[in-house]
Formats: structure tokens, C-alpha cells, sequence
């Protein structure tokens, strides 16, 4: 377990280290998500079969992806103590990120579904 | 001493410890996800709203500061990070689906992300929303660090980017499985994908607790989408700007 957290803290903060050195738009995490990827694809662990220690990385992202809601609520909480920063366009705002937001929902789920099927009957 | 007293100074030391505000989180998230689980996943019983509300309502019920309260939840939060790069893993164990489907990933994110922020805009521009505003609302789709660094680069203002991008995420994990019914998109991958490219990790928390598939390309679409919409949005901003 405590290997397996320290090799996704080392990627974590190599992608922090990333985005620092090269100025980038992408956060450090989803750098380091990218190079777990990587390195996953590189050296292709199967889940299940062996007890080592690709077996603990996954049990461990496991255990911490089980729970990703937590994650979010003390960031939540920020926004409710600080909703006066939107002041008097509360509305107007909300307005846009509900209509904006189901829009979006349902363009990207018929537009995902009508090119897997293009692409299945080709 | 009284015994009221007592317990008042008992109460002043503890809510100056970290350890206080961490279980209080992790119990109204427990109480949260019971409630969730034992609704059968009723999207608006959403854990991540349900909880906020809960802690929220202690905290301005005993007339605590949010700072004071973060000194003990950034434990939890700290979590996020390391979170993000273990959501690899899903992805890397379903990569065989994921890679079979990737002409249609990679067209979607493309053309999803562009969408997303042209109904932001037009609503909001229809809506007659101060530039500030519109600027911080741009990026709203996707991960609340990714968004917060673009609202800055494009001039928006980045705490009310991070709210707005919290509301964005708990909207779609809330009403998201009521509009994709009425639409009838029955398929886990698509309902998945547009619930992360959408509403980023809590879109992704809620496909992840639902369905397998759907938790998989919802944190594909959360990943790849931060990335386009990272490089993308500050060039069309720029071509936005030009228009006005």
C-alpha cells in the first residue's frame, strides 16, 4: 500500500513539477494522470493474476476512487460560504450553468452515440 | 466553573483542531451516502450536494469561518490530487474498450468541448451577463483546477470560476440521468462520456457509482476534455473577443 501511494504522489507531483517547468495549462494531476497511463500501458500489469505490485497500485486507486464524492466537499462547502461573490447575477448565472450545462449533456451523450455507431457499421 | 462553561471551553479547543472539521466531513458524508445508496442512487440525493449542505449548515449554524473550517478539510481535499492520477487506472484496465472507441472519443471531446463553451457563451451573452462574469464562466466544464488556471489566463476572475464549475458539476450529476431518459440514451459509454466532458470529477463520481462503463469513459472524457479545453478555450477567447 505505502509503495503504491508513493508512486502516485511521485507521478502527482512530477506533473506538477511539469506544468511549473513548462508553464502549462494542464494541471499537475491530470499530467500525472497521463503518466500513470503511460506507464500502465508500458509495462502492462494484469488485474487480478499477480500479487505484486501492480496488483497493490490498483487496489490502491481503488480505495481512494471508492470515495472521489468525499473529495469534493470540503471545495463544496467553499462555494456555499462564499455565493456572495455572485452577488446580483445569482440568478442570470445559475440561469447559464443549468440550461448550459443539460444542453451539453445531452448534445455530447447523442453525439457520442450516433459516431460509435457510424463507426460500428463501417 | 459551571458545567456549561466546561463544555464551552471543551468546545473552543476543539473547533481550533483540524480533527474536529475532518470527521464532521467525513460523517455528513457517510450519513450522505447512506442516504444515497439506500434511495437506489437517486441523482438528486446527490452525496457531494447532500453533504455540502449538511457541513454548510454547521458551519453557519455555529457561526464558524471558512478558513478555520479548511484548516481540517484540507486533508481531504488534499486527496483530489493524487485521486486524479489513480483514475489512470480504470481507464488503463478498460483501455481495450476505450481504444476500440477512440476515433469517436477523440471527435466527441473535440466537438463536445467547443459546444460546451459556445452554449455558455450564447446563454449567457442572451442573458446580457457582465464580460467579467462571462469570462469566468467559460471554462465551467471542466475540472475546477484546470478551469480556475484558464479563467485567469483569459481574464475571469478564478474563485468564482471554481464556484461555478462545483454548481456545474453537482447540476449535471443531479439532473443529468433525468435528461439523458428523456432523450432515451440508454448506452452506459455515451451517458458516461457526457456526464464527465460535462460535469467533470463529480459527473464522473456519479457515473462511477452507478455503472462500471459509464464511470470509465466518464473519467476519459473528464481527462481528455480538461486537455483540449486547456489548449483550445484561449484561442477562442481570442476569436470571441474579436467578435465583441
Amino acid at each position: 500500500m505505502l509503495r503504491a501511494i508513493f508512486l502516485i504522489f511521485v507521478l502527482q507531483l512530477a506533473g506538477e513539477f511539469l506544468q511549473k517547468y513548462f508553464e502549462l495549462t494542464v494541471p499537475g494531476p491530470v499530467i500525472g494522470l497521463l503518466l500513470m497511463l503511460g506507464l500502465l500501458l508500458f509495462l502492462k500489469p494484469s488485474h487480478g493474476s499477480d500479487s505484486g505490485f501492480g496488483q497493490q497500485v490498483m487496489s490502491t486507486a481503488n480505495t481512494l476512487l471508492q470515495h472521489l464524492s468525499l473529495l469534493f466537499v470540503p471545495i463544496g462547502v467553499g462555494v456555499v460560504m462564499h455565493l456572495q461573490l455572485l452577488e446580483s447575477q445569482l440568478a442570470k448565472v445559475l440561469g447559464v450553468i443549468v440550461v448550459g450545462t443539460l444542453l451539453t449533456l445531452i448534445f455530447t451523450a447523442l453525439l457520442f452515440q450516433w459516431l460509435r455507431k457510424r463507426g460500428a457499421d463501417e | 466553573m459551571s458545567n456549561a462553561m466546561r463544555l464551552y471551553e471543551v468546545w473552543v479547543y476543539l473547533q481550533a483542531e483540524p480533527l474536529f472539521w475532518l470527521t464532521l466531513t467525513i460523517g455528513c458524508y457517510l450519513f450522505a451516502d447512506f442516504l444515497y445508496k439506500s434511495s437506489g442512487l437517486f441523482p438528486l440525493l446527490n452525496p457531494v450536494a447532500i453533504s455540502v449542505a449538511l457541513v454548510s449548515g454547521c458551519l453557519i449554524i455555529f457561526d464558524v469561518e471558512y478558513e478555520r473550517y479548511f484548516n481540517g478539510a484540507k486533508f481531504i481535499h488534499f486527496l483530489l490530487g493524487p485521486a486524479t492520477v489513480a483514475l489512470a487506472i480504470p481507464i488503463y484496465l478498460n483501455w481495450k474498450v476505450v481504444s476500440t472507441e477512440r476515433v469517436a472519443i477523440l471527435a466527441t471531446v473535440f466537438i463536445g468541448s467547443l459546444v460546451a463553451i459556445a452554449f455558455t457563451f450564447g446563454i449567457s451573452y442572451l442573458l446580457n451577463i457582465d464580460l467579467v462574469t462571462i469570462k469566468s464562466l467559460l471554462p465551467r466544464n471542466v475540472t475546477a483546477p484546470i478551469a480556475m488556471g484558464i479563467s485567469e489566463l483569459i481574464g475571469g476572475i478564478p474563485s468564482l470560476t471554481a464556484i461555478i464549475t462545483i454548481v456545474t458539476g453537482v447540476t449535471g450529476a443531479a439532473l443529468g440521468t433525468f435528461v439523458l431518459d428523456l432523450v432515451r440514451i440508454k448506452n452506459m459509454s455515451a451517458r458516461g462520456f457526457a456526464f464527465g466532458l460535462t460535469s467533470h470529477g463529480i459527473g464522473t463520481a456519479r457515473a462511477m457509482s452507478r455503472d462500471k462503463t459509464a464511470g470509465v469513459f466518464a473519467a476519459v472524457a473528464m481527462g481528455l476534455s480538461g486537455v483540449i479545453t486547456a489548449l483550445l478555450l484561449p484561442l477562442v477567447f481570442r476569436l470571441i473577443s474579436d467578435l465583441l
